[in-house]
Formats: structure tokens, C-alpha cells, sequence
């Protein structure tokens, strides 16, 4: 009886231990050079975030995709970058309309995908930040976020003899400062880029549009082009689509970040790759499908100094929403959603 | 005795030598030590402790006072400009800070001297930064990116702000609320020479009651909190010539 139970004891400590080394030594998890080489690709255009001050190295690239799985980061260690930003929605997250923090809270706004960050202008729904790398001190501070003071944040880390380590290795400092700190998280983010998906198959040749697919991108390209530009499907501006204004919420957009009055409820034309995996949708997740959004172009109640150019999608037919919402699943780029390079390393 | 010689060929040798580099170099370089006070009126500025009235006649004191100093520009009487590409954080609370040195100045006669209160538009938008520039100085926006270029803070009667409190925390490099304020001060005389022998010192004085006054007086009971782009440029006018070369010294 006694026996059992050491037998039971050492195979469970070799379980443990081979699972360990499993891990640790999975090729799954192992970045090569050639894993973080930055490639363009093919009809996009040039990056606007500037590697030449930030060289992506498997190391650097290591530790910022260990900080986004940390939820050292936030003020109670209870939630990390990618709480919010799941893998499997492009790093959205998945049915939640407004954004989860910490002690339970709920922010004011529903959180972006990360995908083809390195030629966004600025982020954000209203565009309040401007540069890549200082864009995590946004939610790492909010109070309904991660709710975290920067100066702490590199106290735990500083404390932390793993992570002195890692830093020291890519940016030979034993200091753990915060550029060193937004720079790796930046070198994780930066590689985010999503551009295979059966949309970019098919303008390479490589893969044949059906019917509908085919009805749906001649559609797309007549009446949601203007400001869902390809390849990126944004033009990077912010407008006014016309939906109602949320009373509760009362969120008005950019016009709060410039005082500008033509900016009232304007927000960012949202990118619209992997815009299937993508739910809910608007800043404010209004809309829990796509059959929502195209109808709210297609009925045209549209409230206050909206854009005139929505206009022509007004009385869209029923078929064209549903061609339209058949095309947009094609931008779904699988490759990227798994991605081994973007899983979380501590799943063990 | 063939030694002594050996020693004497080595020693002029690099007598020489020095000669030479000095020609490949012909522009000396000299520091110049900026001493900055705070006053309030002609008394100085001393935190927390001491009331002192804005032109309206309302009483404060003031628990904070710290603001970004940058691209100094030094004219010297030929025209000629050297700028320092160095950012400068000073805070009444840090006594060393008051104390900026500029570095690698042409040795010369200078005219006047120019800089920005607060962070030039490149610099706000040039992503993870360190110094004086580091965000966790708290002098950083990180909601809606951009430096805060200059903070006072205190407590009057008159504000209507919990506790009292009135807090000014300007920034914003864009237009239409660009709060970049740029200060020029001329020498006084034949200007200053800057020499190699010797690190000059220039008093600046800044006087925080200049932040009240004119062109907009600021009454604490109508505006006691800014932190954000609403009236901050209201603000920058005001602390634009709130410097000036400290005469006493």
C-alpha cells in the first residue's frame, strides 16, 4: 500500500520534470534569428515605426512576449497585456464589448486587435497615442486597466532576478529602465504582422475566390474602400459613421482629445483584417456581429455630422450585406492567429 | 646618456604631436553653468510654507513647481549659434536640478541665449525615452501621449477643486493648443565670453507669479485645475517671460 504511493510520488516528479525540459527545450517555443527577421510584405507600404533604434533580436524579442504574458504588469499581478489582447481573436478580445481591468473593472472602451502595428500612425480609438513604444503605458496606468504606476512596474521588475537577467542579455543594462522595457514589449508587438490570409492568397494567385467572395470584394471595393483602404483596410484617419451616441458612456471621441468640434464622435477607422475573429464591434462593442454593422450602413439612421461618403451604402440588399460579410471572412488569416512565435510561453 | 636623449626625442615628439591635433581641432570647447532661482515677487520661492498673492490679491502656496528646459541655443556677437542638444527637468524640490550645465560650447563672445519651456513636437513623438526624458519623471502623459512641459501645483482659498488644490499641468506640442513656449534673453553689455579656463555662470530667474499675470489673470476660483489641452495655452502665455537674467547676482 505504502509502495503505491512512492511509485505514484516518482512517476509523478518524472512526469513533472519531463514535462519541464519538454517545455523549456519544445522548438515550439524557440526563437531564431530567422524567426524575427522583419519582412515587408509584398504590396505594403513602407513601415512607419523605425526599427533602427530598436534591432528585433530573438532575446529582445523573448522577453517582450514574456512581459505581455505577465500580469506582473498590472497593480495586482491579476492581469496581464494579453488578458485583454487573446491570441485567437488577432489579439482582440473575444465578446467583450468594453474592456476588463483589474479588481473587476470595466473600462470605456472595446479593445483593438494588434496586428500590422509598425504602420499605424497612431493608436488608440481616437488616436491619443503616438508612437508604438510608449502605447503600453496607456492601459498599464489606466485605473481600469492594469492600474500600475510605471516607476512600480520597474521596481517588481527590478526585484525579480529572472528578469534582471533578461534584460541584461539584450540590452546589457542591469538596470531594468523603462525604455528597455517598452522596447522589448515593442519588439514583441512589432512582429505582429498579418498579411496571409485567403485574401492576399487570391491577389497572389495562389488561391480562387467562389462566387459570392468574388460578389462580395467588388462590393467592398464600390462602397467601403474609401476608408477601408487595402492592404491595410484602414486610411488611418478618424470619422464619424454615424451611430448613436451612448448615453451612459457618453464617449465623444476624438473631439475630447483636441477640443476640435468637428472631431465629435469621431474614432479610427478600424483596420479590418481577421475582422471575422474580431467581436463585438465600434469602440464601444455595440454590434456583436458583422450582420449588425453592414446593417447600420445599409438602414442609414445616422445621427449627428456623420460622414457624407457612408452614404452610397445606404440600401445595400440584403445579399449584397451577406457578400460583403463573406469577403470580409476571407481576410481571416489563419497563419497568423497561429502563429507558434505569439503563444503564451508559460503554458506548462 | 643615450637614455636622456631617448627621452628628449619622446618628449618632443609629442610635443609635436600635441601641435598637430590641436590644428585638426582649432574650435575649443567650454561648459557653461545656468544657475536658475525661483522667486515669487521679489521674495524667493520656498514650497509649502510661505503665501504669497497672484495679481488678484488671492493667497496660495505652492507645493510643486517643476518644468522641462531644452534646446538651448547660445548666439555668440558674430551671429554664429550653438545649440545643446540636451533636455533638462528642474524642480524647485531638487536643488541640483537648478543647476544645468551646458556642455561643448565654441569658445567665444556671446550675445543671448534662447530656450523652450517644455519638449520640442520630435521629441514628443519619438517613442521610449531616457534622462530627463524618461516617463517614469511623471512629467509624461501616457493617455494621450505628449510631455508635460511645466507643473505647479498648490493650494489657495479661492479654488473651488477638492481640498482647495489648484493644479496646472501644461503640455500639448500640436496645434491648435501648441504650448511650446520659446524665451530669449540678451546678454547685458558687451555680452558674455566663454572661455576654456573657466566654467561661466549665468543667473536666471524665473518668477512663478508671472504665471498669474497678464495676459490673462488667473482668478483660483474660476481656474484652478488644468490637465489637459483646455486653457493650457492659456497658461503657457502667461509663464512665457517669467525668465529673466537675474541682475542682483
Amino acid at each position: 500500500m505504502k509502495l503505491k504511493f512512492v511509485y505514484l510520488f516518482f512517476f509523478g516528479m518524472a512526469l513533472y520534470l519531463g514535462l519541464n525540459s519538454f517545455v523549456e527545450n519544445n522548438p515550439y517555443f524557440i526563437i531564431t534569428t530567422k524567426d524575427v527577421e522583419v519582412k515587408v510584405p509584398a504590396g505594403f507600404p513602407k513601415p512607419v515605426y523605425d526599427f533602427k533604434e530598436n534591432k528585433v533580436t530573438p532575446e529582445g524579442f523573448v522577453l517582450g512576449r514574456k512581459l505581455f504574458y505577465d500580469p506582473i504588469l498590472s497593480a495586482d499581478s491579476s492581469v496581464s497585456c494579453a488578458f485583454c489582447h487573446q491570441r485567437i481573436a488577432a489579439f482582440a478580445h473575444i465578446d467583450h464589448t468594453l474592456s476588463h481591468g483589474i479588481n473587476g473593472l470595466i473600462g470605456n472602451r472595446n479593445v483593438p486587435p494588434l496586428q500590422n502595428l509598425i504602420w499605424q500612425q497612431n493608436f488608440m480609438w481616437d488616436g491619443a497615442i503616438n508612437h508604438l513604444e510608449v502605447q503600453p503605458l496607456a492601459p498599464l496606468t489606466n485605473s481600469q486597466e492594469m492600474g500600475e504606476s510605471l516607476k512600480h512596474t520597474l521596481e517588481k521588475l527590478q526585484r525579480n532576478k529572472t528578469y534582471v537577467d533578461d534584460f541584461y542579455a539584450v540590452f546589457k543594462d542591469t538596470a531594468i529602465t523603462s525604455e528597455n522595457l517598452l522596447k522589448a514589449l515593442a519588439q514583441f508587438t512589432s512582429l505582429m504582422i498579418s498579411a496571409n490570409s485567403k485574401f492576399d492568397k487570391y491577389q497572389r494567385g495562389e488561391e480562387e475566390f467562389t462566387e459570392h467572395e468574388l460578389s462580395g470584394l467588388k462590393l467592398f471595393r464600390a462602397h467601403c474602400e474609401n476608408c477601408h483602404k487595402e492592404p491595410l483596410f484602414t486610411d488611418n484617419t478618424f470619422r464619424n459613421i454615424g451611430i448613436k451616441p451612448d448615453t451612459a458612456l457618453r464617449d465623444s471621441g476624438r473631439i475630447k482629445l483636441t477640443g476640435v468640434v468637428d472631431d465629435y464622435m469621431k474614432f479610427k477607422v478600424p483596420g479590418l483584417r481577421n475582422v471575422a475573429m474580431t467581436y463585438p464591434y465600434m469602440h464601444d462593442g455595440r454590434f456583436r456581429t458583422l450582420q449588425q454593422v453592414l446593417k447600420h450602413y445599409a438602414d442609414g439612421v445616422f445621427y449627428t455630422n456623420y460622414d457624407k461618403s457612408i452614404e452610397k451604402n445606404v440600401g445595400l440588399t440584403n445579399q449584397e450585406q451577406s457578400d460583403i460579410i463573406t469577403f470580409l471572412k476571407t481576410l481571416t488569416d489563419e497563419q497568423f492567429l497561429h502563429d507558434r512565435r505569439f503563444a503564451d510561453p508559460n503554458f506548462r | 646618456m643615450s637614455q636622456v636623449k631617448l627621452v628628449m626625442r619622446f618628449v618632443i615628439c609629442i610635443a609635436v604631436l600635441s601641435t598637430a591635433g590641436s590644428f585638426t581641432e582649432p574650435v575649443e570647447k567650454a561648459k557653461l553653468n545656468i544657475r536658475i532661482e525661483h522667486f515669487a515677487g521679489p521674495q524667493r520661492l520656498s514650497l509649502d510654507s510661505v503665501e504669497y498673492k497672484n495679481a488678484l490679491g488671492q493667497t496660495f502656496t505652492v507645493s510643486r513647481f517643476r518644468y522641462y528646459l531644452s534646446n538651448v541655443i547660445l548666439k555668440n556677437t558674430d551671429g554664429a549659434e550653438f545649440q545643446s542638444p540636451d533636455y533638462f527637468l528642474v524642480d524647485e524640490a531638487e536643488p541640483d536640478s537648478k543647476l544645468i550645465t551646458i556642455k561643448g560650447i565654441p569658445v567665444g563672445n556671446y550675445s543671448s541665449i534662447s530656450f523652450t519651456i517644455g519638449v520640442d513636437s520630435l521629441h514628443n513623438c519619438s517613442g521610449a525615452q531616457s534622462g530627463a526624458l524618461d516617463p517614469v519623471n511623471g512629467m509624461f502623459w501616457t493617455w494621450s501621449t505628449g510631455y508635460i512641459f511645466l507643473k505647479l501645483e498648490g493650494h489657495a482659498d479661492a479654488s473651488t477643486s477638492p481640498g482647495h488644490i489648484f493644479e496646472y499641468h501644461i503640455g500639448g506640442y500640436a496645434a491648435p493648443n501648441n504650448c511650446i513656449r520659446r524665451v530669449t534673453l540678451n546678454f547685458k553689455k558687451k555680452g558674455i565670453g566663454i572661455a576654456n579656463d573657466k566654467t561661466d555662470e549665468l543667473p536666471l530667474k524665473a518668477d512663478i507669479l508671472e504665471i498669474f499675470k497678464p495676459p490673462t489673470n488667473i482668478d483660483f476660483s474660476k481656474l484652478s485645475s488644468v490637465t489637459d489641452f483646455h486653457n493650457a495655452t492659456t497658461i503657457a502665455n502667461n509663464y512665457e517671460d517669467m525668465f529673466t537674467i537675474n541682475a542682483d547676482e
